[in-house]
């Protein structure tokens, strides 16, 4: 069975991204993370479309459908952390606690 | 003329109008319209009373006939399901009797008023609502259904209300007023449910319509009659009665009222308002005799009422509160004798409403005169005021039932009735009634003594009214005088007498025929004058101020003088010890410790429930699970909110627990 | 269209178009919009009035009807039309906006703001109106709903110290009832045989027993939460005293006008029609907690010092009498109790001109700080407040004793279900205590009268007496005055409209 070793390719690249997302400060490395975990997600689509392979490609569109959100997302997200340093002068996410109660 | 008989009431309530509207710009204030529509009223009564009374004797001579009875109505309003409320009016002789004795007294009044007012600031709201007064009255005995009855009894209570608390400066007065209206309000609450339950029982408000199916045993739809429910009906009216006609133990209210100007009192304590009860039992006469237990309470709160009113207005000070508690005891005497015949009570509001009117007017007088309400102010009077003096004496003597006045023919029937009925009930109503009798003519001679005797014991220079005051003082005196003889009980006479002007129907005139007792005749009179001796002798003897006692009794008391010493036994034990020291203040102690506390106490206590009820119930129980409601949703929102701490790792961690928690639920359910 | 079919969208939209027109007006000439809002006003109860005089009194039954589809898959429609049922309230809510509008001329609470003030009144207006002749029940929901908005406002601006919390009160503990009703609606409109939201074909499947006895209890208890606290019944009658005391004067006006009979009106029109057999299950109970608060309000009113929410308490007792009528299901019932909104509508509305006028004038409500004596300061105001407090406690030959007098006499003889459920006993012991209620009642309003009206006034109100009676408050006052007074002696200005359409509509409990 091939399709074990990108399963837990994905598997550790997403722990990684998680690692990333729950543990940086640094709001750039956790949109970095969050770009890890969808890309562990996109292998994994891809990978069961290998095994279960039907004729609408749904694994293949789906990969191209993250692939596109995640760069929309960056691009938000960056320009989120531009202003937000704009007005703050730091990017440490734990500073950023507007929605606070 | 029976056909325009509804001219009789409205012409006092359109005069009530036309005061209000134009009063003020009249040369008297608006008097002279109400004086108008009065006097006019009273000659349409008469010429009404010759139509009815006429056609009623008509029927006695012959035998043969009925009963006038004249009745129309017109539709007031529908009520669903076929159902209407009507006003009509009933006019028989019941219905006239109350038109002469209701328009003519008030007649009096107004023009007595016009005296006895001159110059008060708000002399043509008097007026307006003495009229409107009138026309409530005139309205109440009027009505052929119960529904307009009881509005016309309720319209008597809230004028009266107006009039006894005429001067509302003093808020003794406003409380007096109020009093009035709570205590009969309360007893209206009988009123209400009983013609309710008439209604529910025989499906109409119509009293002829009532008594015919009473008469057939029927009532709605017609069932036969539940007279277990007849007679709830009817004993509810008794509370009514008992609130509206001042009887035990609703009785306090009517000394109070006294607060109102005095021919207010003469008007409605006398001749009308507090008549309306004895009118309501009377009206419905027919179905009382159809309930035996209705008419027994009527006999007991009677004879109690009479009684104990009868000791009290022995002590009382006020001159307007002897009459008062008068008036309570001889309604006593009208409940209790309806409860045997319908003759004899009636005939006893017919004299009563004229010489109490007088006795009250006279006693207008008197404090116009003197000043002051007080029996200890005056004194020596008969000197300075002779009419006064002369109406006066001839009100009291037919209050006291001295032959051959007013009062003496219709309290004797009572208790010849009563005497003919027996039982408990009339063994009771006989004996009290004599007993009650005396103290009448007792209650009665301390005033006359402390008043005219003597002399003048109070500040200033007392002097006899003007005309416009002993005028109706004196036109009092003549029915108060002679009204009696109308139902002289003779057998050749009577088809001609008051009973017969005044039956409802020719079978109960034929089966009641008025009766004449020598023997109680005699017992009472001879009651009654024990009463006036022992009475004489006690307060001729009680010292009253520092003048000398000879001086105050004149030239007649010297006779009496000289019996004074054998009666002292029956003075000193008797009257003095008894009644004076031991009867009398027990009652006052009852009825001012006890009665008249009760009622006070009823209603603070009612406010003090009322504040409870608020304070705790309605603020801090229903309103306080609301806030409770309120502030626990407050409370949890305020708990919950914290975990919203703005560190987007915490929710990230949140929710991937969420997402681990997820998975392993679904993993163990794909397992097992 | 023809008048026949657009009379009452017309006379209900009408209001809606002042409204916005008087929003619209120029702030720096505010007090036109004033004259904007009594001239809509008057269109409004011409046209009311209008439709009363086109009404075919031979023919009864629903007149004036409108219906076009509106959310069709839904199966909601705008249904509109009146009856001898609807027509008194529906005339009485644009009379009482007409004399609102004409007393704003005189007195607008701080902070003053005609044109806003004036255009909720004309919102809520319509919003009022609309309920009385709705005949679909989504529509019938809209315009409650309608109502709430511009009655929060009122309170929230124009109200007096604690108006935050009187308004909030308000509004939710009213949202609150109307969602289980709204329930209550969707679930009869899924239980129907034919799903509608139709009221007509509604009544109908109601009468013909299409709803089983379970739904209906809950159906009922839905609608009973909603329709209960608006009018308010005891006990959830809390909202009312605080939005009263709070509200402005033609707030308070047309909340005890017009607002808490959308209430009662809705228990007739919906709740028992709809729902009958159920309606003979609650009737009991709605008869209990109405003789308790006939009897409660009376008490609360003895402990009040505040001459408004005295007022206001006293609503609480005659809305008893009003639900004690409805609860008798006797066609003799119904009519007592229309009476009885109207009559209540016309006395208390007056009432509460009164205790406005009574504040701006005395610069207080208190009662002891009144201190008496007013016949004597403010002679006129003073009769007035005696006539109307007198014509409250249910005199006859005034407005207030037909209402009251039929509903107990309704209570002697319920009807023939909840006679044979064994009920009969308990009915009669509540006509003792709804009597007893009218003497309570005339104690508070007497003792009411004798300490704000009798007695010797205090010096500082003989000193500078107060403004009598204003020729605009005559103005908006006489009409109701006159209605007082004229009801009594003839009744049959609200029975001979409302009778035949009140038998036909309680057939269905075979009385």
């Amino acid at each position: 069975m091939a399709a074990v070793y990108p399963l837990i390719f994905a598997a550790l690249l997403f722990s990684v991204g998680v690692y990333g997302l729950l543990s940086r400060r640094h709001a750039v490395l956790v949109l970095m993370s969050i770009e890890l975990m969808l890309a562990a997600v996109t292998v994994n689509l891809v990978t069961f479309w290998a095994i279960a392979g039907d004729a609408l490609l749904t694994g293949q569109v789906f990969a191209l459908f993250v692939m596109a959100i995640g760069a929309a997302e960056i691009g938000v997200g960056l320009a989120i952390i531009m202003l937000i340093y704009r007005n703050r002068a730091s990017v440490n996410i734990d500073d950023a606690d507007l929605m606070k109660y | 003329m029976s056909s325009v008989a509804w001219l009789i009431p409205a012409l006092p309530a359109a005069s009530a109008v036309v005061i209000v509207a134009l009063g003020r710009k009249m040369p008297v204030g608006g008097a002279e319209i109400g004086i108008l529509s009065l006097a006019t009223a009273f000659v349409l009564s008469l010429v009404l009373a010759v139509e009815v009374f006429g056609a009623n004797v008509a029927a006695t001579t012959s035998g043969v006939g009925e009963a006038f009875l004249h009745t129309a109505r017109v539709e007031l309003a529908p009520i669903g399901a076929g159902d209407s409320l009507f006003a009509g009016i009933r006019i028989d002789g019941l219905t006239v009797m109350m038109f002469l004795l209701v328009t003519f007294v008030s007649l009096m009044v107004h023009v007595y008023s016009l005296g006895y007012l001159h110059g008060d600031e708000r002399f043509t709201w008097y007026y307006a609502v003495l009229s409107f007064f009138s026309a409530a009255m005139l309205l109440l005995v009027v009505s052929d259904n119960l529904m307009l009855l009881l509005v016309g009894w309720e319209l008597v209570g809230v004028s009266s209300f107006l009039l006894i608390g005429f001067w509302w400066e003093l808020k003794a007065n406003s409380d007096a007023a109020i009093k009035a209206f709570l205590t009969t309000k309360l007893g209206d609450v009988g009123l209400v449910v009983g013609v309710v339950a008439l209604w529910g029982q025989f499906g109409t408000f119509d009293i002829a319509a009532i008594t015919a199916m009473v008469g057939d045993g029927v009532q709605a739809g017609g069932a036969p009659l539940d007279t277990g429910l007849l007679s709830f009906a009817l004993i509810a009216f008794v509370l009514g009665v008992v609130g509206k006609s001042a009887q035990f133990p609703l009785h306090t209210w009517l000394p109070d009222a006294m607060a109102g100007p005095t021919p207010v009192s003469a008007l409605i304590h006398a001749a009308t308002m507090v008549t309306a009860g004895v009118f309501l039992v009377a009206r419905l006469y027919p179905l009382y005799s159809a309930a035996p237990a209705a008419q027994a309470t009527l006999a007991v709160i009677g004879a109690i009422t009479l009684l104990m009113a009868g000791l009290l207005a022995l002590v009382q000070e006020d001159i307007k509160k002897v009459l008062a508690y008068s008036t309570v005891s001889q309604l006593g005497y009208m409940v209790a004798a309806l409860a045997f015949s319908y003759t004899a009570g009636i005939f006893h509001l017919f004299t009563h409403g004229f010489f109490k009117a007088l006795l009250f007017l006279g006693a207008g007088s008197i404090i116009h005169a003197a000043h002051s309400n007080n029996l200890r102010d005056m004194g020596g009077l008969a000197k300075v005021m002779p009419t006064t003096f002369a109406t006066f004496l001839v009100g009291t003597l037919a209050l006291m039932a001295v032959p051959p006045l007013a009062g003496f023919w219709s309290k004797d029937e009572i208790l010849v009735e009563a005497a003919a009925a027996g039982g408990y009930t009339g063994s009771l109503v006989l004996v009290v009634g004599a007993l009650g009798g005396a103290l009448t003519v007792l209650y009665m001679t301390r005033v006359l003594y402390l008043t005219f005797a003597g002399s003048f014991r109070g500040e200033g220079h007392p002097h006899e009214s003007p005309r416009s005051m002993t005028g109706p003082l004196v036109a009092l005196a003549v029915p108060a005088a002679l009204i009696g003889l109308v139902n002289l009980p003779v057998e050749a006479f009577q088809p001609y007498a008051f009973s017969a002007w005044t039956m409802f129907s020719l079978e109960y005139w034929q089966t009641h025929p008025i009766a004449f007792e020598p023997a109680i005749a005699a017992v009472a009179v001879g009651l009654a004058l024990a009463g006036f001796l022992a009475g004489w002798a006690l307060y001729r003897a009680l010292p009253l101020g520092d003048d000398d006692p000879a001086r105050r009794l004149g030239p007649v008391s010297t006779v009496l003088a000289e019996k004074y010493y054998l009666d002292r036994l029956w003075t000193d034990l008797v009257t003095r010890t008894i009644v004076r020291d031991t009867a009398a203040p027990a009652a006052v102690t009852l009825n001012d410790e006890v009665i008249d506390r009760a009622v006070a106490g009823a209603g603070r206590a009612t406010v003090a429930t009322g504040r409870r009820v608020y304070d705790d119930v309605d603020q801090r129980g229903i309103d306080g699970v609301l806030h409770g409601l309120a502030t626990s949703t407050w409370w949890s929102g305020a708990r919950l909110r914290l975990s919203q701490s703005g560190n987007v790792q915490l929710y990230a961690g949140a929710m991937l627990t969420g997402v681990v928690v997820l998975a392993i639920v679904f993993a163990v359910g794909e397992v097992s | 269209m023809s008048w026949e079919q657009s009379a009452i969208t017309i006379t209900v939209a009408l209001p809606l178009v002042g409204a916005a027109a008087v929003a619209l007006v120029p702030r720096r000439n505010e007090d036109y919009a004033k004259v904007l809002a009594l001239l809509v006003s008057i269109g409004g109860f011409a046209l009311s009035l209008a439709i009363l005089v086109g009404y075919d009194w031979s023919e009864r039954g629903l007149q004036y009807v409108a219906s076009v589809p509106w959310i069709e898959p839904a199966g909601i429609s705008y249904t509109v039309a009146i009856d001898g049922i609807s027509l008194p309230l529906f005339v009485l809510s644009y009379l009482l906006t007409f004399l609102c509008a004409v007393y704003s001329f005189h007195h607008i609470e701080e902070p003053g703001r005609p044109k806003a003030f004036l255009s909720l009144m004309l919102l809520l207006q319509a919003g009022m109106a609309g309920t009385f002749i709705a005949f679909d029940l989504i529509l019938f929901f809209v315009f409650w709903e309608l109502v709430l908005v511009p009655m929060y406002f009122m309170i929230g601006i124009w109200g007096g110290p604690n108006r935050q919390y009187a308004a909030i009160k308000f509004f939710l503990y009213t949202l609150f009832g109307s969602v289980f009703m709204l329930v209550a609606f969707l679930a009869v409109y899924f239980a129907a045989p034919e799903r509608t939201f139709d009221l007509v074909a509604l009544q109908q499947y109601g009468a013909a027993g299409e709803f089983a006895i379970g739904f209906q209890r809950l159906a009922f208890l839905g609608m009973f939460l909603g329709l209960a606290i608006k009018v308010p019944m005891w006990p959830f009658h809390t909202w009312l005293p605080d939005a009263h005391t709070e509200a402005p004067t033609v707030g308070s006006v047309l909340l005890a006008g017009i607002l808490l009979k959308m209430g009662t009106y809705g228990f007739v029109r919906i709740a028992l029609p709809v729902l009958p057999d159920a309606a003979v299950e609650y009737a009991p109970l709605i008869a209990v907690l109405a003789v308790i608060a006939i009897i409660y309000g009376a008490l609360a009113c003895l402990a009040q010092s505040d001459l408004k929410r005295l007022i206001a308490f006293s609503s609480v007792g005659h809305m008893g009498f009003v639900m004690l009528g409805i609860a008798t299901l006797t066609p003799l019932g119904i009519n007592a109790a229309i009476f009885g909104m109207v009559a209540h509508g016309i006395i208390t509305g007056m009432l509460f001109f009164l205790a406005g006028t009574i504040k701006e004038r005395y610069h207080t409500r208190e009662i002891a700080a009144l201190g008496g004596g007013m016949l004597k300061t403010t002679p006129r105001l003073g009769a007035v407040l005696g006539l109307v407090a007198i014509a409250s406690l249910g005199l006859p030959g005034l407005a207030g004793f037909w209402g009251e007098i039929l509903a107990l006499l309704a209570a002697f003889n319920p009807a023939p279900e909840l006679v044979a459920a064994g009920w009969l006993t308990l009915y009669r012991v509540l006509v003792v205590f709804g009597a007893v209620g009218t003497v309570l009642t005339a104690g508070y309003f007497l003792w009411m009268m004798q300490r704000v009206l009798m007695g010797e006034p205090p010096e500082r109100w003989v000193a500078a007496p107060p403004e009598d009676v204003s020729p605009i408050e005559w103005g908006a006052w006489a009409p109701l005055l006159v209605l007082t007074v004229a009801l009594g002696p003839l009744p049959f200005l609200v029975t001979a409209i409302t009778d035949a359409d009140v038998t036909s509509i309680m057939s269905a409990f075979g009385a």
